[in-house]
């Protein structure tokens, strides 16, 4: 005991004399299903320090004048979840919001990590718009703890028995004695029961009991967002720190030959030419040093695996391939499609196809590294989405153990899936152990950001559907062709159509162009397709699209209720403008939504202007209705820029785009008058809304676009030329 | 290597870097006013918007040899005491930030429109702001950001 307490002194000493000793002023709750740690310490600095030196499990902090830390264990990238997280903590611990604050926890997977994105695992990650729904029961059961510390403590404090105990807003109330007692108040009597009671969703608050959860909070970290003092990797600055850039080349997987690195190495500024397989690259002194001598570089690159594609040459090859007997990988396989269709009274094929799009998040991608002199630990600053390695590829690059890689997340400008991998983290790790003990700050330009971008693939769907003889949809059959696995087939299953024989097919290529997860992924296309074969369908059977869904949604009551909510709030069925028409379509992902839109199409220019946009959503419990909103909103607007606007094309396996100029994005002047979300409230689990919004829109659109127009979109983006192209075939 | 003079949210400033650098990276890597944002370097995304004798400019195209210390450059970090400025005030009310990236940049051009017309049209609106580029899509809020704050302002 004694050794132990010279070497970990909080792990050692007696909780209650530490107690005792010291009058504390923190409290610290351990992650769920271990015990809570109490640790107390009248200077915060030191407590600070001894909590980075010692392993200890922490989601809340609690001082003596009441005011209560809560740890954010996921990547804030616009989404809330510095608020939305939180927030459930709070609600279990019945916890006075307004004296809440909220930080970042450490990267720690064993202590922050939850189980949701395989069970019995732990995993900080912050993708899959899965951050709500995994993190739900972890922080009510964290919060829930929490609550019954403080209970307990009262309890021993007033030596009543606990169930007479209630709470509420940061007191512990005895209504039979008539006393009542701040959270800050009790710190000083805290204790550690002995053992804690193994809390389940039975002890957790009921949903009408909730005071936080679905209420208008205004998320925590907006007002650093409107002075210019949020805190992005990005911005920061540390004691000689020193900057890097690579040159990556327009041809992924090329490698460089240097051909003037005497002259590279004499400019002004350069500390170091840093070869890479793919890149080369440059330190130097100042930011307009580093970006100096990148340009000036004279490179010789050798061809690649992409030298050849043609990104707007290949579609026919896909439809070979969709055409060839050989099957490809069969993702959903229910009942027999090929008997349906033999069977059937009539069958439709369509192929739907689409281009490359690039993530366009606002920060282009960064990070600070700094390798101490003894290279034995290092410091990361980073926007990143984290993965299922936390340490992000450091400890491996810079040779040192992950328990030596401190990573201090910093708010994202976007992720959008980007922020998933980490190469730019890597990039930067091998600089900066080149440079140790000096920070290396390493910015890709926007130009290197498209350029070297990784991009939501390409792909052909080939769909097949069938009716029988009393018009019904008897068999359904999706084949995608594409490169990407689960990034070009995911979506393409239908959970709430209610259709016999169903068939899901994956068909690979590969063109050695760089690829990632792109908000939604494989749902954008696939929805597109989906959706619009049933309009399609359903115009030729002279069905109310919505009348179809509805018929096939029968056995989904939840979709049923989106869909019937949707056709509500936008007046479905009631006459619409001269020139307008509206169009529908139904996602599943995660939480699930029908949108419908209102658009007019210039003839003249090939513009489709999209007026308004209506959605109704099921999400389970929503912990902030106007956050889910803002998430609706924003991934229309994302939808539509993506739907309208946005092409990234090769040509002899370079990327053709550079930047703003070039890759076009949505702009204020594109915006619909209004975008309504209704939200069907539910007491099931939360699910993520993240990425249900964004895959509506192509369908919406091309359905529409049919209804208006008699004339089929098929290949996304719908640009005006496209659009032109349609309405004058 | 050369030293410039500037005056920036009403302070002199003094940097030494090298002729034709621009006044982003002066601003944000020099003299760690990093609330102004790299987003493209061409201007064609706003995201480093700020103001240069009350007019909006975009900095990653100004050159800090081309700014003398008589033109009054302000940045979001000079536009008020903690975020008090009636703009900032409306963007909390209307949530109008997700990642918050680019909103630096909306709020200075925003600012500098109601200073032009204290009561644009939702159409006016879209047109001054439209090279103000966001990824996350909070345009919708944006808007109504500054519908709120043209309130504010006219009572």
């Amino acid at each position: 005991m004694k050794n132990k307490a010279q070497t970990d002194p909080v792990e050692g000493m007696s909780r209650r004399k530490f107690l005792k000793s010291s009058g504390g002023v923190a409290l610290f709750i351990g992650a769920s299903g271990m015990l809570p740690h109490l640790i107390s310490c009248k200077d915060s600095n030191a407590l600070k320090k001894q909590l980075q030196k010692h392993p200890i499990t922490a989601w809340v902090q609690i001082t003596e004048d009441g005011e209560i830390t809560i740890y954010n264990p996921a990547a804030e990238m616009g989404q809330g979840s510095m608020t939305s997280l939180p927030l459930v903590f709070a609600e279990e611990m019945d916890a006075d919001w307004s004296k809440v604050k909220v930080e970042f926890s450490p990267q720690e997977t064993d202590i922050y990590g939850s189980e949701g994105w395989a069970p019995g695992s732990k995993l900080m990650f912050t993708v899959g718009s899965r951050t709500t729904k995994s993190y739900y029961p972890v922080m009510r059961k964290a919060g829930a703890q929490a609550r019954y510390v403080l209970l307990s403590s009262a309890a021993a404090h007033w030596n009543t028995p606990i169930e007479e105990l209630r709470t509420e807003d940061s007191f512990v109330i005895h209504e039979n004695s008539n006393r009542k007692i701040s959270y800050g108040d009790l710190v000083p009597y805290l204790s550690m029961p002995e053992t804690l009671p193994d809390l389940s969703e039975s002890d957790f608050k009921d949903q009408k009991d909730f005071r936080l959860v679905g209420r208008e909070i205004p998320r925590t970290e907006i007002p650093s967002k409107v002075d210019g003092s949020a805190q992005f990797a990005i911005d920061l600055r540390l004691p000689q720190m020193v900057y890097g850039v690579l040159e990556r080349g327009k041809l992924n997987a090329a490698t460089p030959t240097l051909t003037n690195e005497d002259e590279i190495l004499a400019m002004e500024g350069v500390l170091k030419l840093v070869p890479f397989d793919y890149a080369i690259g440059v330190v130097a002194k100042t930011l307009e040093e580093a970006l100096a001598a990148k340009k000036s570089l004279q490179i010789d690159w050798s061809e690649a695996q992409a030298s050849g594609f043609n990104s707007q040459d290949i579609y026919p090859e896909y439809k070979q391939i969709a055409d060839s007997r050989k099957k490809g990988d069969a993702i959903v396989e229910l009942g027999d499609v090929g008997q349906a269709m033999k069977k059937a009274a009539k069958v439709y094929e369509v192929d739907f196809k689409n281009d490359y799009v690039y993530h366009a998040q606002m920060e282009p991608l960064n990070a600070v590294i700094q390798v101490a002199e003894d290279k034995k630990s290092a410091d990361v600053w980073v926007g990143s989405q984290q993965g299922p390695d936390t340490k992000l590829g450091v400890p491996d690059l810079v040779g040192v153990p992950p328990e030596q890689v401190n990573v201090h997340l910093q708010y994202l400008g976007g992720g959008f899936g980007r922020r998933s991998m980490n190469d730019f983290v890597n990039e930067c790790a091998i600089l900066a152990k080149e440079m140790a003990p000096l920070p290396v700050k390493l910015i890709w330009t926007r130009e290197d950001d498209v350029s070297y971008g990784t991009f939501r693939p390409l792909s052909l769907q080939r769909l097949k559907a069938c009716t029988d003889a009393q018009g019904n949809i008897s068999g359904f059959s999706h084949c995608v062709v594409g490169d990407g696995g689960r990034l070009v087939t995911s979506g393409a299953r239908n959970d709430h159509y209610d259709i016999p024989n169903q068939l899901v097919e994956w068909r690979e290529t590969s063109h050695g162009i760089r690829l990632k997860h792109w908000r939604s992924v494989g749902h954008g296309p696939n929805k597109f397709a989906i959706e619009s074969m049933l309009d399609e369908i359903a115009l030729d059977q002279s069905i109310d699209p919505v009348d179809l869904r509805r018929k096939l949604m029968a056995k989904s009551p939840r979709a049923l209720a989106t869909l019937e909510k949707a056709a509500e709030i936008s007046g479905w069925g009631s006459p619409v403008a001269e020139g307008r028409a509206k169009g529908v379509a139904f996602v599943e992902h995660g939480s699930m939504g029908t949108g419908i839109c209102e658009i007019s199409v210039d003839r003249n220019t090939g513009n489709i202007k999209v007026h308004k946009f209506w959605i109704a959503l099921d999400a389970g419990v929503v912990v902030q209705p106007d956050n889910v909103k803002a998430q609706m909103e924003g991934g229309i607007i994302m939808g539509m820029s993506s739907v309208l606007k946005e092409q990234i094309t090769i040509v002899d396996g370079r990327v053709q785009q550079s930047n703003f100029h070039d890759y076009n994005l949505l702009r204020f002047q594109d915006v619909p008058e209004s975008i309504e979300t209704a939200i069907i409230p539910s007491t099931e689990i939360p699910e993520g809304v993240g990425e249900t919004a964004t895959p509506m829109v192509a369908g919406a659109i091309a359905n529409a676009f049919l209804k208006l127009t008699g004339k089929r979109l098929r290949h996304l983006p719908f640009t005006p030329e496209r659009v032109l192209e349609v309405l004058n075939a | 290597m050369a030293t410039f003079r500037l005056n920036i949210n009403n302070t002199a400033q003094e940097v030494e870097v090298a002729e034709g650098t621009s006044l982003l990276w002066v601003l944000r890597e020099h003299l760690g006013l990093t609330g102004t944002k790299y987003g493209c370097g061409i201007a064609q995304c706003g995201a480093c918007t700020i103001h240069v004798d009350n007019r909006p400019m975009r900095a990653c195209m100004l050159q800090v040899d081309n700014v003398s210390d008589g033109q009054k450059i302000r940045t979001i970090e000079g536009l008020s005491v903690n975020g008090t400025h009636t703009v900032q005030k409306a963007w909390i009310e209307a949530q109008a930030p997700q990642c918050g990236y680019c909103q630096s940049g909306q709020i200075m051009q925003a600012v500098a429109l109601l200073e032009e017309n204290p009561n644009p049209s939702t159409e006016e609106i879209k047109t001054y702001m439209n090279g103000i580029l966001c990824r996350c899509g909070t345009y919708m809020r944006v808007i109504k950001a500054i519908e709120l704050a043209a309130n504010t302002q006219s009572t």
